[in-house]
């Protein structure tokens, strides 16, 4: 503490950023802001290594011939991408990030409920890219992130348990992750937060943490599976040993399913809180968002088969699933309807984040309507496997997801880093986004629906698939810029933005009350909540000294 | 008038109407509750933009809003499921008296055999206007058999049937794709379907065939030895297989199964799994002794020995037989000891 005071100029506080200084500060933390930090390099390093593999499938696929990689190397990219997109950025991005710096900071906890569980979730994290990273330079793997047996298990040469393992490992920081919050949540809450005072932040955390505490032990589980029977050759999924390759499917999607909305529920609940802010209001509905969140945690696990409608599943059991799926559209509806009409009569601004939130919106739509469409039975059966799927996926958990995260650490960024972002060019980074990203998977659309099945490393057979893969390869690049400008100008406002007074959106919520950066322990009094969520009204209301407005303190 | 819009598949199957007029009606209703959203989206945004001195109104929700916003959809997804379903069910239910071929697939090819006996490599030609079943199974991985201009897609996994059908509309020659990946060559396992009149089918199936593929399965069926306990004067050691396809089987565990492909096969690959009532547990597995293609023979004979109208081509192929007496299974054999 005093080597902060000798180094930062004397009128700054002490905060999580400069209480201490060195790499053990940070490697031995059990500080959840800190923790957020590392995972927030971590995922960053990861999403670059994904995006590369992005960049080299596009560029493959800009001219039909298999001309740039050859097809056991493209079917590796793809794979890669998948995984280290799936299992080591989106599962983690919002959650490990964001949920971490501000669950305790929203409900007005110290720290999370285990810190010390937290930063061995981030030790997990590291040990399982590290395995990853490992396997990726070793040789890799072609199987699809989806690992469909029995290819995975007894005819790939490629590294599957290497690369299983590194996501069994993966998997259990997730676990821990949610765990944290589902404690800290029931049992942190700082005095007069009630249920139903909790930002839907949180609630989107509370749903997302069922997920993964529920959902993630049975991949694992799967994971075992595969490699018991690729180094055994047990007889689980492979039907020339006994087995039964569709089992494989219901065990990896009874997780994969459920982890789309790992990545797609937090997003929402970033969003939620950026749509009340920039619209100066209470959100419209707020136990209707609220309860929609666990709705889509329960549904979300009743639905895995329709990944399978033409697996060679009963026609009776695909129809159960499809009707399933149409009754877990109807929660993401309702979200969607509310969003809207929270801004009915607010008092809009433009800021980056709310940006980033309009575009979650459109993109979500679309994502979640192309949902219906591959839902309805007779038309999946043409567009399932194509890049119809491709892009609907896309527009879910990159549209969606990355959208919401982009826009959470705009909004989030004085707080965490203590300095303002260059307003002009987030807005700019946000159009590019936006601009870039449906060039990229709008086109996607039309290409699936023409019939151009994914995973093809060669299309030399289907020349009129061309021109769309053009425009969806420029579109990448576009969306490249546009992810590359938050981490520049981020990086920039570390040293050169202007810094950050405590509330700089006047927003409502706990986390906003305490300093930016806030201290080690979070508030310097354990604050006491008088108020209900969103109090936009009360923070808006003409008063002269509102910026001296005091945290009400506990006795 | 939308064949000719260069962003749409071409439709050559009785399905594709079907499935495009679903996805049509998708399209507007997907689009209508697009634009809904977005118009509002954007007239509240530029309608409450922030101006100094007016504050937000606080709207607590709306309970019969939410509900509207909550069953109107609700009746919506429900038309569109039900919809789906019918496309599906009409999609998935062959059609009797359909023309048959058995398709294998494997890492990175397509090998399709009709019933007639005529075998292809990526290619299928089908008569236009004719239901045509697909029974097919992988020799390694799974597969996906996918004609986008018929709207059709199905799985092919190793160990079992899966089936498909389609009934083609146009002359012509259509993409064939795997659409489940498989492995290094995935994007080369493409094929074609070629639709003929029916003229040039006759003609293109008077050529090229070694015998039905029932009597192939009959030769098969000697040479294993199969016909010394499965007689067809119901005295053997093994059921009589005369009439049994597709009719329900009695199972000594007190099941009762329907003999179809998938149970035929299970019968010559996993004896015990599914044993008949009133017989002893003795039949030897042909796993790993029969090709592929032999099973498909073998079922193709089991069938033809319930069905008045394979019977009759059965009795066709033994006159025919003797002109190609060995040809067929040994090919069979070749081709299956080639895979193995």
């Amino acid at each position: 503490m005093s080597m902060a005071t000798a180094t930062a100029p004397p009128v700054e506080r002490v905060n999580y950023l400069n209480k201490e200084y060195g790499v053990a500060s940070w490697l031995f933390t059990t500080d959840h802001k800190r923790i957020a930090l590392l995972y927030l390099l971590s995922i960053t390093f990861f999403f670059f290594i994904g995006g590369f593999f992005a960049l080299l499938i596009r560029l493959e696929l800009l001219t039909p011939a298999s001309d740039l990689v050859q097809a056991d190397t493209y079917n590796k990219l793809f794979t890669m991408h998948g995984m280290v997109m799936v299992f080591f950025f989106l599962i983690p991005s919002i959650p490990a990030v964001l949920g971490n710096f501000l669950v305790p900071l929203m409900i007005g906890a110290k720290d999370l409920a285990f810190p010390r569980v937290n930063l061995m979730s981030w030790y997990l994290y590291i040990i399982g890219g590290i395995m990853m990273l490992h396997c990726m330079l070793t040789g890799g793997v072609d199987t699809g992130w989806t690992f469909y047996t029995p290819f995975s298990t007894a005819y790939t040469n490629t590294k599957i348990v290497e690369a299983g393992l590194a996501i069994f490992v993966v998997g259990f920081s997730s676990i821990l992750t949610g765990l944290n919050f589902i404690v800290t949540i029931h049992r942190m809450r700082a005095p007069g937060m009630t249920w139903s005072r909790l930002p839907l932040f949180i609630w989107a955390h509370y749903a997302t943490s069922i997920i993964q505490i529920l959902g993630t032990p049975v991949v694992a589980i799967t994971i075992i599976l595969v490699a018991a029977e690729r180094t055994l050759h047990l007889g689980i999924f492979d039907p020339k040993l006994g087995g039964d390759p569709l089992l494989f499917q219901h065990l990896f999607w009874f997780y994969s399913h459920p982890a789309v909305y790992i990545m797609i529920l937090p997003s929402m609940g970033v969003v939620t809180e950026i749509f009340a802010c920039f619209s100066r209001k209470r959100i419209f509905g707020y136990s209707f968002v609220a309860f929609s969140s666990i709705a889509i945690a329960v549904f979300g696990f009743l639905v895995w088969a329709h990944h399978m409608f033409v697996a060679g599943i009963s026609v009776y059991a695909a129809l159960v699933f499809s009707l399933l799926s149409y009754a877990v559209a109807v929660p993401s509806a309702v979200k969607v309807f509310n969003w809207t009409a929270t801004l009915y009569k607010g008092s809009i601004h433009y800021d980056a984040p709310m940006l980033y939130a309009f575009g979650f919106l459109g993109l979500f739509t679309i994502g979640g309507l192309t949902g219906l469409f591959l839902a309805a039975l007779g038309i999946d059966v043409h567009v399932t496997d194509t890049y119809f799927v491709v892009a609907h996926f896309h527009y879910i958990m990159v549209g969606g997801a990355v959208m919401g995260y982009l826009g959470g650490m705009h909004f989030w960024w004085p707080k965490i880093s203590g300095r303002l972002y260059p307003e002009g060019w987030a807005r700019l980074a946000a159009l590019i986004v936006f601009i870039g990203f449906n060039l990229t998977f709008f086109p996607q659309f039309l290409l699936g629906y023409m019939g151009m099945p994914r995973r093809y490393a060669d299309y030399s057979h289907m020349p009129e698939f061309q021109i769309l893969n053009v425009f969806s390869t420029a579109g990448a690049t576009v969306l490249g810029i546009g992810y590359l400008l938050p981490m520049i100008y981020f990086l920039w406002s570390m040293r050169y933005g202007k810094p950050a007074s405590d509330n700089p959106w006047n927003a409502a919520g706990l986390e906003w009350k305490t300093t930016s950066p806030p201290p080690t322990f979070n508030f310097d009094e354990e604050p006491v909540v008088t108020w209900e969520a969103y109090n936009y009204a009360e923070l808006d209301a003409p008063q002269k000294d509102k910026d001296k407005q005091e945290v009400p303190v506990a006795r | 008038m939308l064949d000719n819009f260069p962003l749409w598949p071409e439709r050559a199957s009785t399905m594709a109407g079907n499935v495009d007029a679903l996805y049509i009606f998708l399209l507007i209703v997907s689009g209508l509750m697009t634009l809904l959203i977005f118009i509002a989206v954007v007239y509240f945004a530029a309608r409450y933009r922030y101006r100094r001195g007016v504050p937000a109104e606080q709207i607590e929700g709306s309970i019969p809003l939410e509900l509207t916003w909550s069953i109107i959809p609700f009746f919506v997804f429900m038309a569109i499921f039900l919809w789906g379903a019918v496309v599906f069910f009409r999609g998935r239910t062959p059609p009797r008296d359909s023309t048959e071929v058995y398709v294998v697939a494997k890492q990175w090819m397509w090998k399709l055999e009709h019933a007639e006996g005529q075998r292809e490599i990526n290619e299928l030609h089908v008569p236009v206007g004719r239901d045509v079943k697909l029974i097919m199974t992988s020799q390694d991985v799974i597969h996906s058999f996918y004609v986008p201009a018929f709207r059709m897609k199905q799985d092919v996994l190793p160990g079992r049937y899966t089936m498909a059908w389609f009934r083609a509309t146009k002359p012509g020659t259509y993409h064939l794709f795997c659409a489940e990946y498989c492995g290094t060559q995935h994007s080369g396992m493409v094929g074609s379907i070629v639709v003929m009149g029916p003229a040039q089918y006759e003609a293109w199936m008077s050529g090229g065939s070694t015998g039905p593929l029932s009597a192939t399965g009959e030769k098969v069926f000697s040479e294993l030895g199969c016909a010394t306990c499965h007689r067809s004067d119901s005295q053997g050691r093994g059921p009589n297989l005369q009439g049994v396809f597709g009719k329900p089987v009695q199972l000594e565990d007190g099941r009762t199964v329907t003999a179809d492909e998938n149970y035929v096969r299970e019968c010559i690959l996993d004896p015990g799994a599914k044993r008949v009532k009133g017989f002893q547990p003795i039949m030897p597995t042909f796993q790993g002794l029969v090709s592929e293609e032999q099973v498909n023979a073998l079922v193709a004979y089991v069938k033809s020995l319930s069905n008045s109208s394979a019977a009759g081509a059965n009795s066709n192929a033994a006159m025919a037989l003797p002109a190609a007496p060995d040809k067929a299974p040994a090919k069979a054999a070749t081709q299956g000891s080639q895979v193995q």
